[in-house]
């Protein structure tokens, strides 16, 4: 035989990541939800207050396009993986990909890249927007650093959504992935300020992942409630429960179909 | 030479159902194989003990002289399974770059859809296409990577006549090529026309591995039945090719795979013949006769 045995893996990973963005964006129930609804939150619950200062001295326009960044992308990680991955379990498109060259992981992982870039694509609409129309100012470090913590730490997300995904069926992953995900966002603070929520929410908010996520984003602007190193052990801790719930649920699927 | 294909002693138990009772197979590289058997006989979980889709309970199953799993193996293979998917939105053209991309040395794009015949829908999304077509898309799929091995697991299924006759041409083709093919099919006839041997399985076992030609002298395909002038004895169905004969009071019913000689001798023993069926045996009928005599 000449020529190499098996294709190279970053030619898989750059062809399946390719497809999964065309596949996430031909999906209008998912492209728009996840990237025009931040913004449209963001109108509702920030713009008319987005020029106002917090008692901390930072702007409260910034602070809550930090929260809302933060919904967004964890919107992105649970909903791109729960309902893609239970929506591909269910038109069995694992069988055929099961028997192809394609190493499981590099699926997994265009599935992260393709999730990333989705997110990058909502934070910068979503900051573009307060910018231009909300007259929110921040300097552009700020921003990038706020861009770069949320993209950086949406782990424990992703962990979550490959959950929800291998764990339900694909009628119930829409319903699941908003059971959880938006009481979650809501009671760690990200639509409405903490201080705003009735007291028995702001007893529950410190153990949330998305209470410590958003961390991460505010703390960039100054309004941090904890050191970096404790939004990022609760965040890793978040991450190794949701992954060992994920590959579990993954490998009970692996064994009723393929043992 | 390594085998493509080799089974040793495999047994796949599903709870209390054992699909697969100990198969022994080997394939070599350029034979055209065809698994027959009914619906339920392990065909499918036999292909799926040779992919490594399934492990095997006991046994051993060998892919290109690797684990069936191993992606050395995988990238010598283009697979065709029942009940697979594939994603809606994309069109056949993607569908088809994206699995080019899983191999080493795949086929140009356009001709890999023209194989499967789908030119004019290389632009449409998949989840527009008829189940034909769709079947023809899973077999582009197949295809493209080029790979030294196709595995198609009832490829014809949900075709109709024409899309079948071509696809089935196209598979002629690839094994003319020299490509090592092994399709599961429950049609006697299909497998007739394709393979150059016939592996029969049936509840788990092979019973028969074989040229076509052998194998239909087996198994016997069509099915027969008549009302008689009077009534026969038994004597009048000597020596002739007959498996599983029913008489009752003066219907006959009958199964061979050489129905014109049968009747011959029939009327030239003075058997006169009323309401006169000949129909293609239903293969679970004809592979009952099988079992029965062995």
């Amino acid at each position: 035989m000449t020529g190499p045995s098996v294709a190279p893996l970053l030619q898989m990973l750059l062809a399946q990541t390719r497809c999964e963005i065309l596949m996430r964006w031909r999906v209008p129930a998912f492209s728009v939800t996840n990237l025009v609804l931040p913004i449209v939150f963001f109108v509702f619950f920030g713009l008319p207050v987005a020029h106002l200062t917090r008692g901390d001295g930072v702007s409260l326009g910034a602070y809550l396009l930090a929260s809302f960044g933060a919904y967004a992308v964890g919107n992105v990680m649970v909903y791109g993986f729960g309902i893609g991955v239970a929506n591909e379990r269910g038109m069995k498109v694992d069988r055929l990909l099961r028997a192809s060259p394609l190493p499981p992981l590099v699926f997994m992982l265009a599935k992260v890249l393709t999730a990333l870039v989705f997110s990058l694509v909502a934070l910068s609409l979503l900051i573009g927007f307060g910018i231009v129309v909300g007259g929110v100012k921040q300097p552009a470090a700020v921003w990038a650093t706020v861009i770069a913590r949320l993209l950086a730490g949406s782990l424990p997300f992703i962990g979550l959504g490959f959950w929800i995904g291998y764990w339900s069926g694909p009628n119930a992953a829409p319903a699941v992935a908003n059971l959880i995900y938006l009481p979650l966002s809501f009671a760690s603070g990200l639509f409405v300020p903490l201080n705003q929520l009735p007291d028995f929410v702001r007893a529950i908010a410190p153990y949330l992942p998305s209470y410590h996520y958003a961390q991460l984003a505010w703390s960039a602007l100054g309004a941090g409630k904890e050191p970096l190193r404790e939004s990022l052990l609760w965040l890793a801790g978040y991450s190794a429960l949701f992954l060992t719930l994920a590959v579990r649920a993954y490998r009970r699927e692996e064994r009723a179909k393929f043992a | 030479m390594t085998p493509v294909v080799e089974l040793v002693g495999a047994r796949k138990r599903f709870g209390d159902v054992e699909a697969v009772r100990g198969v022994d197979l080997t394939i070599a590289e350029g034979e055209m194989v065809a698994l027959l058997g009914p619906n339920g006989a392990g065909k499918t979980t036999s292909i799926g003990l040779m992919l490594g889709l399934r492990r095997p309970t006991d046994g051993q199953a060998r892919l290109f002289g690797h684990d069936p799993a191993d992606r050395r193996a995988r990238s010598r293979c283009g697979v065709m399974l029942q009940e697979s998917g594939t994603t809606g939105v994309l069109t056949v053209r993607e569908l088809v770059d994206l699995f080019r991309a899983y191999y080493p040395s795949p086929l140009p794009t356009e001709r890999a859809i023209a194989l499967a015949g789908l030119e004019p829908k290389a632009g449409a999304r998949a989840w527009t296409l008829s189940g034909g077509e769709r079947q023809r898309l899973y077999f582009a799929l197949a295809v493209c990577g080029d790979p030294e091995a196709l595995f198609l697991d009832e490829p014809t299924v949900g075709m109709d006549v024409e899309t079948r006759r071509a696809v089935l041409e196209s598979i002629r083709a690839l094994s003319a090529g020299g490509k090592t093919i092994v399709l599961t099919t429950h049609y006697l006839e299909e497998a007739d026309q394709l393979a150059r041997r016939i592996i029969v399985i049936d509840h788990g076992v092979v019973i028969a591995d074989a040229t076509p030609r052998d194998i239909k002298a087996r198994i016997p395909s069509k099915r027969v039945s008549f009302r008689a002038g009077a009534p026969l004895s038994d004597a009048i169905f000597q020596g002739l090719a007959v498996q599983s004969l029913e008489v009752a009071g003066l219907r006959v019913r009958l199964l061979s795979h050489e129905p014109e000689r049968v009747l011959k001798t029939l009327f030239e023993r003075g058997v006169t013949v009323e309401d006169l069926e000949v129909t293609g045996a239903d293969l679970e009928e004809a592979f009952l006769s099988l079992t029965a005599r062995r």
